[in-house]
Order: structure tokens, then C-alpha cells, then sequence
């Protein structure tokens, strides 16, 4: 028995979360909308979804490893969770080379530009989508609906040209919306889907309800009095708008972004509402889809700010300070 | 909803080890190691010198400060060492044996003389003057009197094994230290985990109108005094103030067994009961060792350490230290010595922070620990004050939650040091 101890700083006991089991919880709440993308838009809903992931992986791999051994291209599950989140929030008829630009767009500038995880300012997924979006902006808004699983191996090319979003126009009924037979981004359609991703993140402690409740509470306050000046209130429009695009998507998977969303408690809240206000403002008013993209780009510009001014009051801190 | 505070963790509690053994008393050591400060405030100054002969129980360091408390030889014979730090005794085990009388008193100041001088101090770790807990300054009422019996640390059970096998002591001491600080009624909260010592406790209360106990929730750091006053009664004591600012004292289990036997017995603190565990221990068990003893002997006595022993810690695994030698005394502070292995070290990594916010909910304080450990990290001092460094506890919860492993509470303690540093030279 020898008299060396290991000396370190307290705590000498440590939780099991790591950097590594967030992430790849993360891509396993993401399981059921990718599985419900590829069983609704098919073989090119899977391509775009591997093309982005394995892209964004390879990408993070070259950036930090300088080779691609296998433990490099896993890492640490976040350009896994940023690809495969870009390839959700795609369309499923967006061409394969357009995917691997989107992809490295949102690795090397969205994230690496920025000092790499943990210091990216804006989501890297919706960097990289507004980046496509203003390049090809056809591309980015031609959609196609839910295919027949004998059509399931079609590819959909885009100048086939297809459907109508919700959004769009297209005439849906609630419940279709909700399990998602409409068209849209590959991960953006199924309400259903999402909501069980959203369910194990919270049942894991990975998100925090604040966000996506203040994301869909100020959404759907903002539908109700645009409805309701439009003198066409009902509680359905209001479940449409929620449903619509990729509203809900976000609210759960992009909104509760942990690196690009304030810490403080009130200040998720607080996110979470400017998200939604901007969001349906744009869509309502500009008419423009991408509401939720720029809706929370520039909530995520505003973080440092929201997370300043909503610093809580310390244990015991007397009220009149 | 069980009574609580905000944030805090559950980690995993490893109390079943020595839980149920009874507290075993330990053979006096050969030889005693006494540092000249076990406690918060003053250090004390030596009143023997080498060559010395020193009776069990005889007070052998002082200081004329308020905060401070005497030592006490916890054992009889030669005084072989006395340095700035501390005083070694080579023990005499033929002569070593307390004698004393039950101590009298005519007021709260006499009784309080009687806690100082018996050296007592805060036994749950925190070290502070007991006589000076119950001395509320001048305008201030005390109206609660409250027993910490939480003992939120894992592995730790100390205050549990007291409460079962010396809860009369403990109420007697209670009602002692309830005079002595001038309040009405004793509030006892024990945390849900420990169901036979509330059993025990509310059975020895049964007669005893002044007397409450309480369950709280099984949660880290409910045993933190601020935090089980926030249980209990439901108010938060003033940041940077004191319980008093609420009427309020409060005093661990051990605490006031050690001023029932000043007071019955006149015997000051001699020892204390230290909790052994720990994967890398032989045999898990309390035992009760004479202030002092180094940490080898204690080891000794609780079967030596496995071959696989890497760390050892003096207190909890949450707030406890690592000691780099078995060559340390237990002092009145020490709760426990955890033994881990070599596979239970963990290695802070620091990975970057993926501003996940699990510290942020998990600081019972509400501090942000990912901006104080950047602000540390870039030497912003001024930043770090602005969003309360001063007010982080050192709980370690963020510091457990922490899926990048930031050793966060390091930062902190660093931070700290270094604005009270700078404070110092303005
Ligand atoms: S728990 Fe660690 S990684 Fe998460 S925000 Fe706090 S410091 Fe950053
Ligand atoms: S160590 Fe400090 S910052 Fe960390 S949880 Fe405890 S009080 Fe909060």
C-alpha cells in the first residue's frame, strides 16, 4: 500500500450524463419523426436524411480530428444531431448535392466558424436552411405529398413539380395534419411523430417545458387574434396554424437547442415567446413560409441579451435590492 | 409534495453500507495529532509545551477570540510536539480516563460559558462555535431552535446511527441549547430516508410539547442549513445573512449530544463519531475515534484499505476533501473518511460547455454556474461578484450534473479566493 491518494476538486462523485448521452438521446428522440418522414415521403426522405448526417459528421470529423476514423465521424453526437435536424427541416424532393452543401454550410459556418460546439451563436440546422433557402428558393418551397408505400422507392425530382403545402393553400383535415399525410419537410409533417420525440426529451430531462410552451402558447395567441380580426375565429384555424410548416417541429427540437437558447428559466420563456410572435408574424402578415427559420435566427442573436436581463434572484435575496 | 427547496440533486445515497451497524468505539491510538484550528474563527494558542503531562479532557489550546473554541487533550500523556499548527500527545492508555462533574449554571450566559469551554463546535462540518450560534446579537430574538438531523451526503450516516443510539442525549441536549439561546420550541428535520430515525425520534418526543419533528425530502443539499430552514419553515434566510435574521438557530445531531455531556458530565469534546465507507474500505462501519486519531489508525481499525484504494476523502463525496496522505488527524469537523477505488475516481474532463442548463436548474443557490465559471475562467472578478459568486455554497450539485464534466465548483472556490484576496488589499 502506497501512501499517493488521487487529490482533485470536490465533487468526488459525478453524474451520468456526459456530452456523448445527451447528443445521441437527442438523435433518439428524433427517431420517430425520421422514421415517420421515410415511411411518408419514401426512398428520398431516407437519401436526404442519411446524405445530411453522414455529411455534417464527416465534416465535423475532418474539422476537429483531421481524419476519419470511426471514433472521429461518431464524436461526440452533435454534428449527428445538427445533420440529421438539417435534414428533417428539408424537403424530400431537395436534390442530394444541394443537401451536402446545406449540410456544410451549417457544420463550417453555422458551428466551426464560431469556435466549434457549445460557442455557435445561431442553430446550425437553420443556418444552413436559410442559407439553401435564399439560393434556391424554388427548391426549397416545391414539395410533394405523402406517397403510396408501391410508390414508395419513386424519386420526386423537382421539376416534377407536386403539391401544395399546408401552408401553401393545400386544404387539409386536422386529423391528416396530424398524423402528417401532407406535404412538407420530411420531419415537419407529423405532429404525432413529434410529440412522442418531445415526450422522451422531457421525460429525460433534456428539454425544459418553458420554451416550447411559451414557442406555442404566443403562436397560438397570435393565430387566435388573427383569426379572430379576420373574422373567421375557430379553434380549429388555430390548431391548423400550430400544425402547419414547422412550427411544432421547432418548438421541440430547435427551439430547445441548448447551445443557441438562454439558460435562465424566465429567459426560456422568454425565447420561446419571441420565437413564436416573430414566426407568426411572418408567416401572417408577410405571407412568408419561412417564419419559423428567421423567427428563430434572430431570437438566437438575441440570447446573451434575454439571458442578462432575466439573472435570478439569488437564494434568500431580499426583495427591495 | 414533500417539504423541500428549489433545485438539488439526487445522487446515488450509499448509506445501506453502514447504516445499520452500530457504532463501534475505537481503541485509543498511540499517539493524537491536535491542529490548533478545527473551526471557524480564531486558530488557538498552545497552553502546553513539549515535554508536558496532560490529563484526559484537560484544556490544552485556546485563543481570547469570541469565535474560536478551545481544545481539549483527547487523550492523557506526554506532550511530544508543539508547533504553530498543532499539539501531539503520545498517549498514556493506563491513565487515560475522563473524570468530571455535571456542571451547573445560574443563566444563559453561564450555560453558554459552559459550551465554550467544552470546546464544542458545529459537528456536521461546518465547524462553527456552537456558543456562539446560540449567542444572538443584541435586539435579536431567537424564537425556533432547530436540529439538522438531514445528512444529505451519500455514504455518509453518522447523525443517523446518533439519532438511534443516543436520541435521549440529543433531545437533552436540545432543550440545553434551546435555553441557551432563548428559544420556545425545537423543529427536528431528518430527511425521508431515514424512516426509523424520525420513527425513534417522534416516540422520544412523544411528552415533549416544545418538541416537532419533521420529514423532508431525500434530496442533496437538503442537510445545507439554509436549505432545511427553507423546508421547514418555508422562508429563505436573507442572502449573506444568518438563520438569526428569521428567529431562527439551528445545530446538528451530534452537536447537541456534545452539550448534553459538557453540561451532564462536564466533558468537553474528546471525540466524535466518523463515518468509514467506501468501496476501498474492508470493513464499513461508524466508529467512534478520539479527536486526533490519524486517519491511518482509523483505517486500521476498520480493516485496512483494499489493494484497489485510490482516493480518500475527509467528509462527504459532494463537499468533502481529498486527502493526499493516510497521515492526517481527524478533527471535530471530519464526518466521514470515504475510501473510493480506483474505478470510481472520476476525472473531470472539460469538454465546452453546451449551455445545457442542467447546472442552472440544479443550483439550489440560483446562480448561473456557466457564466460564473466563464467569468473565473476570463479573470472577470467584477462580472463574477456582479451575478453572486460570493453566494454559491460550494454544494457541488452543478459540478455533478455537468454532462461536459467543468469542474465548476473549482472555479469557483478559485474565484472566490481571488476577490476576497483582492478585497483584502483595497
Ligand atoms: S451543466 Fe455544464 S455544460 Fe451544462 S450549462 Fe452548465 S456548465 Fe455548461
Ligand atoms: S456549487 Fe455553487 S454554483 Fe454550484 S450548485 Fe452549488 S451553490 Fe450553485
Amino acid at each position: 500500500m502506497t501512501d499517493k491518494f488521487v487529490v482533485g476538486p470536490s465533487p468526488h462523485v459525478l453524474g451520468p450524463k456526459t456530452v456523448k448521452s445527451v447528443m445521441w438521446e437527442v438523435v433518439i428522440a428524433l427517431a420517430p419523426v425520421s422514421i415517420a418522414g421515410i415511411l411518408l415521403f419514401g426512398l428520398d426522405a431516407l437519401l436526404v436524411l442519411v446524405t445530411a448526417t453522414v455529411t455534417a459528421m464527416i465534416l465535423e470529423a475532418l474539422v476537429l480530428h483531421r481524419n476519419l476514423k470511426p471514433a472521429s465521424i461518431l464524436g461526440d453526437g452533435s454534428a449527428a444531431v445538427s445533420g440529421l435536424i438539417l435534414g428533417l427541416i428539408l424537403p424530400p424532393s431537395t436534390p442530394l448535392w444541394m443537401v451536402v452543401i446545406a449540410a456544410a454550410v451549417g457544420i463550417l459556418l453555422g458551428k466551426h466558424a464560431f469556435g466549434g460546439l457549445g460557442n455557435n451563436i445561431f442553430n446550425p440546422a437553420l443556418v444552413a436552411r436559410a442559407f439553401v433557402f435564399m439560393s434556391w428558393p424554388v427548391a426549397m418551397t416545391t414539395w410533394h405529398g405523402p406517397l403510396s408505400l408501391s410508390d414508395w422507392t419513386t424519386r420526386v425530382s423537382v421539376d416534377v413539380a407536386s403539391s401544395a403545402s399546408p401552408l401553401g393553400g393545400a386544404q387539409h383535415g386536422l386529423m391528416e395534419m396530424f398524423l402528417g399525410q401532407t406535404a412538407g419537410s420530411i420531419g415537419e409533417t407529423s405532429a404525432l411523430a413529434i410529440l412522442l420525440g418531445a415526450i422522451f426529451l422531457i421525460v429525460r430531462g433534456h428539454i425544459d417545458w418553458r420554451a416550447p410552451l411559451g414557442y406555442v402558447g404566443s403562436a397560438a395567441v397570435v393565430a387566435a387574434i388573427y383569426s379572430f380580426l379576420g373574422g373567421d375565429f375557430a379553434l380549429t384555424t388555430i390548431a391548423w396554424q400550430l400544425m402547419a410548416g414547422g412550427l411544432l417541429f421547432a418548438a421541440v427540437f430547435m427551439i430547445t437547442d441548448m447551445v443557441t437558447s438562454p439558460v435562465t428559466k424566465t429567459g426560456r420563456l422568454l425565447f420561446g415567446i419571441g420565437c413564436g410572435l416573430i414566426t407568426m408574424v411572418i408567416r401572417l402578415y408577410l405571407s412568408a413560409p419561412e417564419g419559423v427559420t428567421y423567427g428563430i435566427l434572430f431570437m438566437n442573436a438575441m440570447v446573451p441579451l434575454i439571458d442578462r436581463y432575466t439573472v435570478p434572484k439569488v437564494f434568500g435575496e431580499v426583495k427591495s435590492r | 409534495m414533500s417539504k423541500s427547496f428549489s433545485g438539488g440533486i439526487h445522487p446515488a445515497y450509499n448509506k445501506a453500507m453502514t447504516a445499520e451497524i452500530p457504532i463501534a468505539d475505537m481503541p485509543l491510538p498511540d499517539k493524537v495529532r491536535l491542529p490548533l484550528s478545527q473551526h471557524i474563527g480564531a486558530p488557538c494558542k498552545p497552553l502546553v509545551a513539549k515535554g508536558d503531562t496532560v490529563a484526559m479532557g484537560q484544556k490544552i489550546a485556546d485563543s481570547d477570540s469570541f469565535v474560536s473554541a478551545p481544545i481539549h487533550a483527547s487523550v492523557a500523556g506526554e506532550v511530544v510536539l508543539v508547533d504553530d499548527q498543532a499539539i501531539e500527545i503520545k498517549t498514556d492508555k493506563e491513565k487515560s480516563r475522563f473524570s468530571g462533574a455535571a456542571q451547573s449554571y445560574n443563566n444563559q450566559g453561564e450555560l453558554r460559558q459552559i459550551i465554550r469551554e467544552a470546546g464544542i463546535v458545529g459537528l456536521g462540518g461546518a465547524t462553527f462555535p456552537t456558543h456562539v450560534k446560540v449567542t444572538p446579537p443584541e435586539g435579536v430574538t431567537i424564537h425556533t431552535f432547530m436540529i439538522n438531523g438531514a445528512e444529505c451526503e451519500p455514504f455518509l450516516t453518522t447523525d443517523h446511527r446518533v439519532m438511534l443510539e443516543q436520541g435521549q442525549e440529543m433531545i437533552a441536549g436540545s432543550k440545553l441549547l434551546m435555553e441557551a439561546c432563548g428559544a420556545e420550541k425545537t423543529i427536528i428535520g431528518i430527511e425521508k430516508n431515514k424512516p426509523d430515525a424520525i420513527e425513534h425520534m417522534s416516540k422520544l418526543i412523544a411528552d415533549e410539547p416544545a418538541f416537532a419533528v419533521t420529514g423532508v425530502q431525500v434530496k442533496y443539499p437538503q442537510g445545507w442549513e439554509k436549505q432545511l430552514i427553507k423546508s421547514l419553515v418555508g422562508q429563505e434566510v436573507p442572502d449573506k445573512g444568518l438563520p438569526l435574521d428569521l428567529g431562527i438557530v439551528m445545530n446538528n445531531v451530534a452537536t447537541a449530544v456534545a452539550v448534553h455531556r459538557a453540561v451532564e458530565y462536564g466533558e468537553p469534546l474528546l471525540n466524535r463519531v466518523v463515518t468509514v465507507s467506501g468501496s476501498g474500505i474492508n470493513k464499513p462501519q461508524n466508529v467512534r475515534a478520539p479527536l486526533g486519531t490519524s486517519v491511518a489508525d482509523l483505517v486500521e481499525f476498520c480493516g485496512g484499505l483494499k489493494p484497489e484504494a485510490a482516493k480518500i476523502i475527509d467528509g462527504g463525496p459532494m463537499m468533502g476533501r481529498a486527502l493526499s496522505t493516510l497521515d492526517t488527524p481527524i478533527t471535530k469537523g471530519t464526518s466521514g473518511i470515504l475510501v473510493f477505488n480506483r474505478d470510481e475516481v472520476h476525472l473531470f474532463s472539460e469538454d465546452p460547455c453546451i449551455r445545457c442548463a442542467s447546472c442552472v436548474d440544479a443550483c439550489p443557490s440560483r446562480l448561473l454556474p456557466n457564466y460564473l465559471a466563464l467569468y473565473v475562467k476570463r479573470e472577470m472578478l467584477d462580472e463574477a461578484e456582479e451575478i453572486n459568486l460570493m453566494s454559491c455554497i460550494e454544494c457541488g450539485c452543478c459540478s455533478y450534473v455537468c454532462p461536459s464534466k467543468i469542474p465548476l465548483v473549482h472555479y469557483f472556490q478559485r474565484g472566490k479566493q481571488e476577490i476576497n484576496a483582492r478585497n483584502r488589499n483595497q
